[in-house]
This record gives structure tokens, sequence and C-alpha cells, in this order.
């Protein structure tokens, strides 16, 4: 659909560039501060709030039950075994943190890029990532086999002096993911300091203000403090993206350091990076839909967000394509019999099924359609592409992780995975944990950054001269 | 902060940016030192106009940085080549290229860490009671959608009558002053 195409008389269009608003029109301080801070200040809690916790809580639950049963039984519950040694926990590890990177993306390399439309969504796309990194986080312990022996992993003084081996990837992943986990609450916790004092300044509830007081440290929006506030938060941004493009470089490596046709190649540091960012799009997209209709906040997440996420996907899209496509070529090119029949037997092969879902939802699906405006700006069309795009990059992750196992060097080794209850439980489990926590993210905390916003209403415009009243 | 009697110093509360940084420009310009803005966002024209242009976050989170390079680094050359050495595929014991990694990792991590309390701490925060906080307008506007120019007692200029007639001049919504 072209810009001349365009009803002028939308209010969400800007009628100066024809392009979407970044923020609706005629908002002002207070009534962004108001529509922000009623979702969480209102003593009234949705009733549609907690169904859907419970709903998610539920999922939490079956979690629970089977982590439990797998603290009991061991790691033989699930279906890994010779020669699928990886399963289920290395997919969803893989796919929960790659989920994770959108919201540093946005939150990081978006702020250096000087994207102000970043500013709605970065927020809960940052809360996404935090509870992304809790369920991925949790994969690889539970799939050490002796998760109390977890603290193993990191280099302790113990009476046996046994120390961690540096050279290996899985070492260099415990670095990674602990750093990544860690840099991203600093930052999200940051940002939402001076919120957190708007939060107090509105509390009606004596707890409110006690709770929101303190966790606001005491923020009065001093300019000096502003001012440090500001550089720590480019400093942040400007270390956060080099750490998120390292941690899924970090991750390839666990795969591409081993000698497994299918794993050992060098494209998947970049392909794995971009394939995160994509399917990270894909769950900011997946949340802030359903959350824009529900608490109204269509003034603060615009089209214009929901068409930006649209395009960077249809980008990163383009680069896991390109990544598809250099593994076929490799697989020929190399002339490694062992790789060319790895590569073979995923598309025919027993499990080719998987190989065609990928295709259809992380190719077929969404990079024929996202180059259309007019889709990108449907609202329940972007929500079923993000869905697609969830699958298909789970689907990419079963792919590298199964189809490269399954039949190896020796005819006489070949077996085959079949997932157990257990594995799909943990699996649903997890997307239960995510979305409690990130219900209750939504019902206590500032889901959209406030002092972000108010700098790009047209008040906050300095004008030489003496101006009309703030907000026009 | 030591216990204080009396007055903290006054503000002016503007309903729009541009009067906050015209007011704290002149005040600067007529020789006011003690002073300080307080806006519901950054507003990097009244920094300007208060004079307050460098920081030492940067300097903060470098010193994190390396710290945190330094550690991995030492670290890992001395777990695996002297506390705990592995032949690891007749790799040499000091093989740095692999120790690159963790090290890259935690330079972040410290720096990211540096950045964040080194802020904090410049800021003096937490400090969970401020005078201004007595202020009645104070709370409402300042996280809000309201702009203050605080000048404070502590200036040698200061003088509570004058000085309320100085701030009148800037035609701000309020001049309220602040007990400690």
């Amino acid at each position: 659909m072209a810009t001349s195409d365009i009803k002028t008389s939308d209010p969400g269009i800007d009628p100066k560039t024809g392009e979407f608003r970044v923020i609706g029109p005629g908002q002002t301080f207070r009534s962004v501060t108001e529509k922000i801070t009623r979702i969480v200040l209102t003593p009234h809690t949705p009733l549609g709030w907690f169904a859907l916790f419970a709903f998610a809580g539920g999922g939490a639950t079956v979690l629970l039950v089977a982590i439990t049963w797998l603290f009991l039984k061991g790691v033989g519950i699930w279906a890994i075994t010779q020669p699928v040694a990886w399963g289920f926990a290395i997919i969803n590890f893989v796919w929960w943190i790659g989920i994770g990177h959108a919201g540093t993306l946005i939150s990081a390399i978006l702020l250096l890029f000087k994207q102000g439309w970043r500013n709605s969504i970065n927020r809960f796309a940052e809360a996404m990532t935090i509870f992304a990194v809790v369920c991925a986080g949790m994969f690889p312990l539970i799939h050490v086999g002796r998760p109390w022996l977890g603290y193993w992993l990191f280099p302790l003084p113990f009476t046996m002096t046994v120390w961690p081996q540096f050279r290996s990837p899985l070492l260099w992943d415990v670095f990674a993911v602990s750093t990544y986990a860690t840099i991203s609450v600093v930052f999200w916790y940051m940002g939402m300091i001076p919120d957190f004092g708007t939060m107090r300044d509105r509390a009606q509830t004596r707890l409110a203000q006690y709770v929101y007081g303190l966790l606001s440290l005491g923020w009065r929006g001093s300019t000096r403090h502003w001012m440090r506030y500001e550089t720590s938060s480019l400093l942040l941004a400007g270390l956060a993206t080099p750490l998120v493009l390292s941690v899924h470089t970090v991750i390839s490596f666990d795969f591409a350091v081993a000698v497994i046709p299918g794993w050992h190649t060098t494209i998947f540091p970049p392909y794995f990076v971009a394939g995160a960012i994509y399917s990270g799009f894909a769950m900011v997209l997946t949340l802030a839909i359903p959350l824009r209709k529900f608490y109204g906040l269509h003034a603060l997440v615009t089209e214009r967000h929901i068409d930006n996420m649209g395009k960077v996907m249809l980008a990163t899209g383009f680069i896991v394509a390109y990544g598809y496509g250099m593994e076929a070529f490799m697989a020929w090119y190399s002339a490694d019999h062992w790789e060319a029949f790895m590569f073979w037997n995923r598309v025919y092969g027993p499990m080719g099924w998987s190989y065609l879902v990928l295709i259809i939802c992380n190719l077929a699906i969404p990079l024929t359609t996202l180059w259309s405006r007019k889709l990108r700006t449907n609202i329940s069309f972007m929500f079923f592409i993000s869905l697609v795009v969830n699958i298909g990059m789970w689907f990419e992750r079963f792919v590298i992780v199964v189809t490269s196992m399954y039949r190896d060097f020796l005819p006489s080794s070949w077996g085959t995975y079949r997932a157990t209850k257990w594995d799909y439980m943990t699996y649903v489990g997890t997307l239960g944990l995510f979305t409690a926590l990130f219900m209750l993210f939504v019902r206590f905390l500032p889901m959209i950054p406030m002092n972000e916003i108010r700098m790009m209403l047209p008040a906050a415009k300095i004008t030489p001269k003496k101006t009309a009243k703030a907000g026009d | 902060m030591p216990a204080r009697e009396g007055t903290y110093g006054l503000i002016a509360e503007f309903d729009n940016p541009s009067d906050l940084v015209r007011a704290a420009k002149q005040a600067r310009h007529d020789g006011w030192r003690r002073m300080d803005c307080y806006t519901p966002y950054p507003v990097e024209e009244a920094a300007e106009a208060i004079n307050f242009h460098r920081n030492k976050v940067p300097l903060i989170t470098l010193i994190g940085a390396l710290m945190g390079l330094a550690a991995m680094f030492s670290l890992e050359t001395w777990i695996n080549v002297l506390a705990y050495p592995l032949n690891i595929g007749g790799r040499p014991l000091y093989s740095w290229p692999a120790f690159i990694v963790p090290a890259y990792e935690w330079t972040i991590l410290w720096a990211g860490l540096s950045a964040c309390f080194g802020m904090l701490a410049l800021n003096g925060l937490p400090s969970l009671y401020h005078p201004l906080f007595n202020a009645p307008n104070f709370r409402d506007g300042a996280t809000t959608d309201k702009f203050f120019l605080c000048l404070e007692a502590l200036d040698p200029k200061f003088d509570l009558e004058s000085a309320k007639a100085y701030l009148q001049t800037f035609q701000p919504l309020s001049v309220v002053e602040v007990e400690y």
C-alpha cells in the first residue's frame, strides 16, 4: 500500500509525513502518566486478569510437577538417549533465550540508534527478556542430571580443589547467560526508578506509597541526577549491545564447536543471533497486541510500532533464510559425505516433516506477506504471524538439535526421538511460568516507561518564547 | 545529610520546560550557584542552564570494565595453568584465546554494574527522605508534569524575602518555601 492510499483523515496518521504516529494525538504529560499508572494503582483487578493468571499459574504448577518428578527419577524420564542426547531441554533453552534477545535489542540497540518509537514498548520487552531468561536458565540446570551440584559450574574454591575447564563453550555459556541475566535485570530496574517515583507520588494507599517509595530509592527528578542517569542508561545500552550479540553467539558455539554434521558450521553465530531477534520480535508482538487491546493503550502502542516490528521481522527473517540457504549450499559445496547425508536426511528423512514446518512457518508465510504495509498494520494478521514465527523458530531449534543427531555416522547406531509427556509438560510449564510472571509484571509495575514517553510529547519541546499551556 | 533546621530553599513551579530553562539560565547568570532543577523527565537544556555538563559515570564504568576484564582473565589463567592444569586434546595450558570469552562477558558485567551503582552513588541514592518532599506541590508535580527550580538556602546570595521576589519575576505558577 503506497503512502498516497492512506486516508489522511485517520487520526492515527500524521498528516505532515503520512506515517503512523508514534504516540496518538492529544496526549499530555498528565494524561500519559494517568493512563499508565492507573493500570497498576487501581484497586480493581480485572476479572480477565485473574482468569488468565489462574490459567498461567496452572501451567506453572505443571512445571513444578514435571521438575519434581525429574528430580526424583533423573533425566531418564525425558526422551534423551543415544544417539539424540540433547532434546527438548536444549531446544527450549535456545528458544527461550532467543526470545529474550528482542527485549535487549529494543532497549539497547534501538536506543543507540535513536529510534524514538521503541520507548512505548521497551519496558515490557525488557520484562519479557528477563522472564524468558528465567525460563531458559532453568533448562541447563535441570538437564545436568544432578542439579544439586549445579554450583560446580562456577569457579568456586571447593575443598576437593576441582576447577572448571575454561576452554569449553559450555562454560562460556555459564558466564554469557549469567551476565546477560544480571545486566538485563539491572537495566530493567534502573529504567523503572524514575517511574517508581511517579508511582510513589500517585499512589493512594499507604502500602503502595511505601513499596513504590522504597523501589524508587528516593528519586526526585533532580537535573543532576537525570544527567548521570542518562549517561548511565546510554552506557548500559552500549554494553548490552555487544552482550546480546555475544550471548547467542556463545550459545551457537555449543553446537558449532562440536564435530556433528549440521552443527559444525561457521554460519551459526550470525544465524543464531538473527533467529533470536526474529523470534523475539514475534514474542513482543504476541504480548503487545493483546496488552494494547485489553488495557486500551492504542495511543501509546500504535500501528507504527506494529508496522516497524513487522519490518524488523522481515529483515531478520531474511537473514535466517540466508542461514538455511547456506546450510544447504555448504552441504553440497563441502563435498563432505556426512554433511550431505545429514542435509538430505533432514529434508527427506523420517523427520522431514519438522523441516517442512520450519520452512512454512519461518519463510513461506512471513517472508511473503510482511512486505505489504496493509498486512503489517493489520493487527489480527500480525498476531497470527507472531504465533506462526514463534512456532517456526521452535521448530528451527528442534531441527538443529534432533535431526542432526538421530542418524549419525554409523547406521547401526541410528535411532529416533520421540518426546515423552514429561518433556511436553516441562515445555508447557515454562510457557505457564512465563505468562504468570508477565501477568504479575503487568499488574504491579509500570509497563510503559513514562519518563521516556513524556520526552516525546510535543509539550516537551523547548521553545525560546513564552509558550501556551503544556500539552497543546 | 546532617539534620538541619530552618529553610532548605525556595522552589518555583512552572508548567512547561521552556519557562524553567529560561529561569534557570537567568538565575545562573545572576550569580546563583546552589540551585537545581527538578523535572519529570530528563531536560538537557536545564542541565546546561545550571552549568552541569560532565559527570563521572563514564570513568567509573571504565574502571569497572577493566577490573572485570583483569579479574576474569587472571582467574582463568590461574585455574587452568596453575591450580588445576588439565590436558584437553593436547592444547597448551595457557590457551588464552579460549579465555577471552568469559573475560569479555565479565568486562561487560562489571562495567554494567559500575554504571548503575556508580550512577546511584554519585546521585546519593537511595535516600528515601529529602526536604523537597515536604513541599506540598512537589510530589504532585515533579514526577508527573510540573517543572521546578530550587534556589537553595546554602547559597551565599540567599535571603528569603528577596529570593522570593526574585523568583516571582519569572512568573511561575507558585513559589514555595521548603523546610527541612
